[in-house]
């Protein structure tokens, strides 16, 4: 059986921008800002980057494609840069290129970086879909949007767990009012004020159940890791963060072509979640995971992801919700930094800013929001729809 | 024995109160009439409907034996690419048969008939189908505003099993110039109302039932039915005194309920007869339109098998009004709206990849795994089903007449749509199998999950910067 990942690649330098409609900012001046925070935190020089992966989805709309558009903006000299995208987990993505290659010892020190820029499209929500999904699905597929794919698991959850209409709501309007929360402590999101259960309740409907503050926000961000071999981590820092497990699982089609799935769970969460926790060696998630980052696209996202990676029991994520347990304060704080739900979704950095969080976390310098002790963190990035997806679960500790 | 072997109508489910039609653009002058007429969802058209009438009447037919589908109509979507080979994909019927267009003038509806007829007795084909539909654009303000309706009707023609036989068929070709549209023009001229009323209708229907009776040797007493058009209700009644029928022998003429709905109109009356038929009963339909054509049918003893069917009653029950004018014209593309940046976007159609894809896009084509048996939407050749992965294992399968159970939904107010929000969800089809479509002719607050659905063929886009309709299969709550 392969050994995996754990403790052989650690990150030593990180960046993140500012999120939001950044009206004055292209991609590239984002590239230039996650990776000018990630080399000064790393304390090495540019040219120690021996390799790069870019990861971005949109890039039609801001940067174009191919590797050209790191290399060219960085001015990096003639390295290896790999364009990654798998939907929404295109950052994750090219972490895990990253790592990957410096574990192989095909390079010592390797970057990974992701951008998008949404808000050139001159409307609310993601780019239109029937443009980016293929060219058969295009003329099969409903006229879908994102949130309205993710609404169809609330509407199934409801009715398969007996949940009203308003204890449904009620639940998901928890978990967003947690995130606002956690958002007002970080200058860095997007959406910084409070919000109350009964505000998300009573919001405009965007995709029935889903009100507007069920969904994140649509914003421009870029977030940037440097990662080494783990035996040469602490010449750059004393408090490298260690990667424990990185795994990816894409959706098979059975979930939209065969009957077997509820659609009201991510299969390829939960399957995802078992091989990263197998690779990290842990046995009792709920016990052992200290923090999370978990795609929050929309509520429901999150609600399903506390069954699916086996934090909660199945249907009863909402008692968790409930008793605070995600809170900052909570057993397994989620989303300190605000979450998708406050930085809004820039593609191709969410999932390094996901990371950025947790690496923040454990260094302890997370200011507001540290959280006490933390010993492991879990990042969850989801690109697709519940019906078909890809989703990576990555755990990092000191 | 040649005739009709199955029919079926079809009225949309939208319905829009004349007052409403009045109390928008009455100022201008035209006329109120009473009732209300059915309105082709934002997503039908003249081909849209042909389907679901053509779906209703062929049911579980054989596809195999049908040999021709004529499909009759004023507002062909297509100028240029035949609409009827569109029709008949969506039908999944054979690729070796004859399709034709009759388009023109409302007449087509029973001139298709006709020629369909021929080919039958001339042995070109066992069955022809025939499907006439219509929907009319009208300028706002116009009396035609009033009149024109939504609907289409379908008729199998061939000669076992026959429920009504064509007896005999009398024709009048006569440029009567009462309205006409160019080539590339959207809406129709009209000349003055009783120009078209006491020249036309009055003076055209009775000569070509007058000339049929005479030609067959026949008088008014001997038909049990007789259906005309005419929109003017009191000529309407009048023809029917000229004629010296009555009352009881004339046809409902649908106008308070769905409006003149063109090309499917006669033969829509005549699915309604139908309907109320006793064997040996001679029904009489006359068409108008630049003459107009009779037909005159025997109802035979099948009819016993269709009487009970009902199938225009649960229709015209089965319906949705439409209380806003505004949307009403937006839906028909009469006046431009704001559609956003969003809406706005539209994808290219790759004609190769749409031909390269018609089975699975027009006519629902997916496959089922001849290992586990698991039917899969769109065709497969790797087997879904995760306990059996055979490859290349697949036999053709058609999911446009299965029915299936909403497994979930949403109704999206983000998706670009003309009637927010884009409702659609996933279905588990019985006998297995399992999509993602969008829901059509439905309330959002009338969804359950796990209620029954049924598909048909719509509209899915319409790219008028490349000329290009754009068809696919929805799912819609059982209607009838």
């Amino acid at each position: 059986m392969a050994e995996g990942i754990k403790d052989k690649v650690t990150i030593v330098g990180m960046g993140c921008t500012q999120f939001g409609e950044l009206w004055d900012k292209g991609p590239e001046d984002l590239m230039v800002d996650a990776f000018k925070e990630a080399i000064e935190d790393g304390g090495m020089d540019k040219k120690d980057i021996q390799a790069a992966w870019l990861g971005t989805h949109y890039e039609e709309i801001h940067v174009g494609k191919g590797g050209m558009p790191l290399s060219t903006t960085l001015k990096l000299p003639f390295i290896p840069v790999t364009r990654t995208d798998n939907f929404c987990a295109s950052g994750s993505e090219a972490l895990r290129g990253a790592c990957y290659a410096v574990a192989a010892g095909a390079y010592d020190i390797a970057l990974a970086l992701g951008v998008e820029k949404l808000k050139d499209t001159g409307y609310g929500g993601l780019p239109e879909f029937s443009f980016t999904v293929g060219t058969k699905n295009r003329l099969i597929w409903p006229n879908i949007s994102a949130p309205g794919s993710f609404a169809m698991m609330a509407t199934k959850y409801f009715a398969q767990y007996g949940l009203s209409p308003e204890e449904g709501k009620s639940t998901l309007a928890k978990i967003s009012a947690k995130s606002h929360h956690n958002g007002t402590l970080n200058p860095k999101a997007h959406l910084r004020r409070e919000v109350t259960v009964e505000q998300i309740m009573n919001a405009p409907i965007v995709a029935w159940p889903l009100g507007l503050f069920d969904c994140c926000g649509v914003s421009d961000g870029a977030a940037a890791a440097i990662v080494t071999r783990a035996d040469m981590a602490k010449k750059f820092r004393p408090d490298p963060v260690r990667i424990k497990a990185l795994q990816i699982a894409v959706s098979s089609g059975e979930e939209l072509m065969y009957t077997g799935w509820d659609s009201a769970h991510v299969e390829s969460t939960y399957r995802c979640g078992v091989r990263a926790y197998q690779e990290a060696g842990i046995k009792d998630p709920r016990e052992e995971i200290s923090m999370m980052e978990t795609h929050d696209c929309f509520s429901i996202t999150e609600l399903t992801e506390y069954e699916d990676l086996q934090i909660s029991p199945r249907g009863r994520a909402k008692e968790d919700v409930d008793s605070g347990f995600f809170n900052l304060d909570g057993k397994i704080p989620n989303q300190p930094d605000g979450g998708l739900k406050c930085f809004g979704h820039p593609i191709g950095a969410t999932g390094l800013r996901m990371m950025y969080e947790m690496y923040k976390q454990l260094q302890g310098k997370a200011g507001p929001r540290q959280i006490n002790n933390p010993r492991l963190g879990l990042t969850h990035n989801m690109g697709g729809f519940p019906v078909y997806n890809i989703v990576s679960v990555f755990i990092v500790g000191l | 024995m040649l005739g009709i072997v199955s029919c079926a109508a079809y009225i949309p489910w939208y319905r829009i109160n004349r007052n409403t039609i009045y109390s928008a653009t009455g100022f201008l002058g035209a006329a109120p009439l009473p009732g209300e007429k059915a309105v082709a969802n934002y997503d039908e058209d003249s081909i849209s409907m042909a389907v679901a009438a053509g779906v209703d009447c062929l049911g579980g037919t054989e596809r195999e034996g049908i040999g021709g589908l004529y499909f009759a109509t004023t507002t062909q979507p297509y100028a240029v690419r035949q609409n009827s080979g569109i029709i008949a994909s969506a039908l999944d019927l054979q690729p070796d048969i004859r399709t034709a267009d009759f388009v023109g003038s409302t007449k087509s509806g029973t001139t298709a008939f006709l020629s369909a007829f021929d080919a039958v007795k001339g042995q070109v084909a066992n069955h022809v189908l025939v499907c006439a539909s219509d929907c009319r654009l009208t300028k706002p303000g116009g009396a035609l505003e009033h009149t024109y309706g939504d609907g289409a009707v379908a008729l199998l023609l061939g000669s076992d099993g026959v429920i009504a036989t064509l007896e005999g068929s009398y024709s009048v070709s006569c440029d009567f110039p009462d309205r006409w549209r160019a080539a590339g023009e959207i809406f129709e001229h009209v000349w003055e109302d009783r120009f078209i009323r006491d020249v036309g209708y009055t003076k055209i229907i009775p000569k070509l039932i007058s000339g049929l009776l005479k030609k067959y040797n026949l008088t008014i007493k001997d038909l049990a039915k007789v259906i005309y058009c005419c929109p003017y209700a009191r000529e309407h009644a009048a023809i029917a005194k000229q004629l010296e029928a009555e009352p009881s022998q004339i046809q409902e003429s649908m106008l308070a309920t769905v409006g003149d709905t063109g090309s499917a109109y006669p033969l829509m009356m005549l699915a309604a007869a139908l309907e109320e038929a006793k064997p040996g009963d001679k029904i009489l339909v006359a068409s108008y339109g630049n003459g107009g054509d009779v037909l005159l049918f025997q109802v035979t003893d099948g009819i016993d098998r269709v009487r009970d069917r009902r199938e225009i009653e649960k229709y015209l029950a089965s319906k949705k009004e439409l209380v806003s004018y505004e949307k009403y014209i937006a839906f028909r593309n009469i006046v431009p709206v704001e559609v956003g940046i969003r809406g706005g976007q539209i994808a290219s159609t790759q004609m190769s990849n749409l031909f390269r894809e018609r089975k699975t896009v027009l006519s629902l084509w997916g496959s089922k795994c001849k290992r586990c048996g698991t039917p899969q939407y769109p065709p497969q050749r790797v087997c879904v089903n995760p306990d059996c992965g055979a490859v290349d294992e697949m036999e053709d399968y058609r999911f446009s007449d299965k029915k299936g159970i909403l497994f979930t939904y949403t109704g999206d107010n983000l998706a670009f749509t003309i009637s927010p929000p884009a409702i659609y969800g996933l279905v588990d089809f019985e006998g297995g199998g399992r999509y993602w479509f969008d829901i059509t002719d439905c309330d959002l607050d009338s969804l359950k999950v796990g209620m029954p659905v049924e598909m048909t063929f719509r509209r899915k886009y319409l790219d008028e910067a490349r000329g290009i309709h754009g068809y696919f299969w929805k799912a819609m709550p059982i209607r009838v």
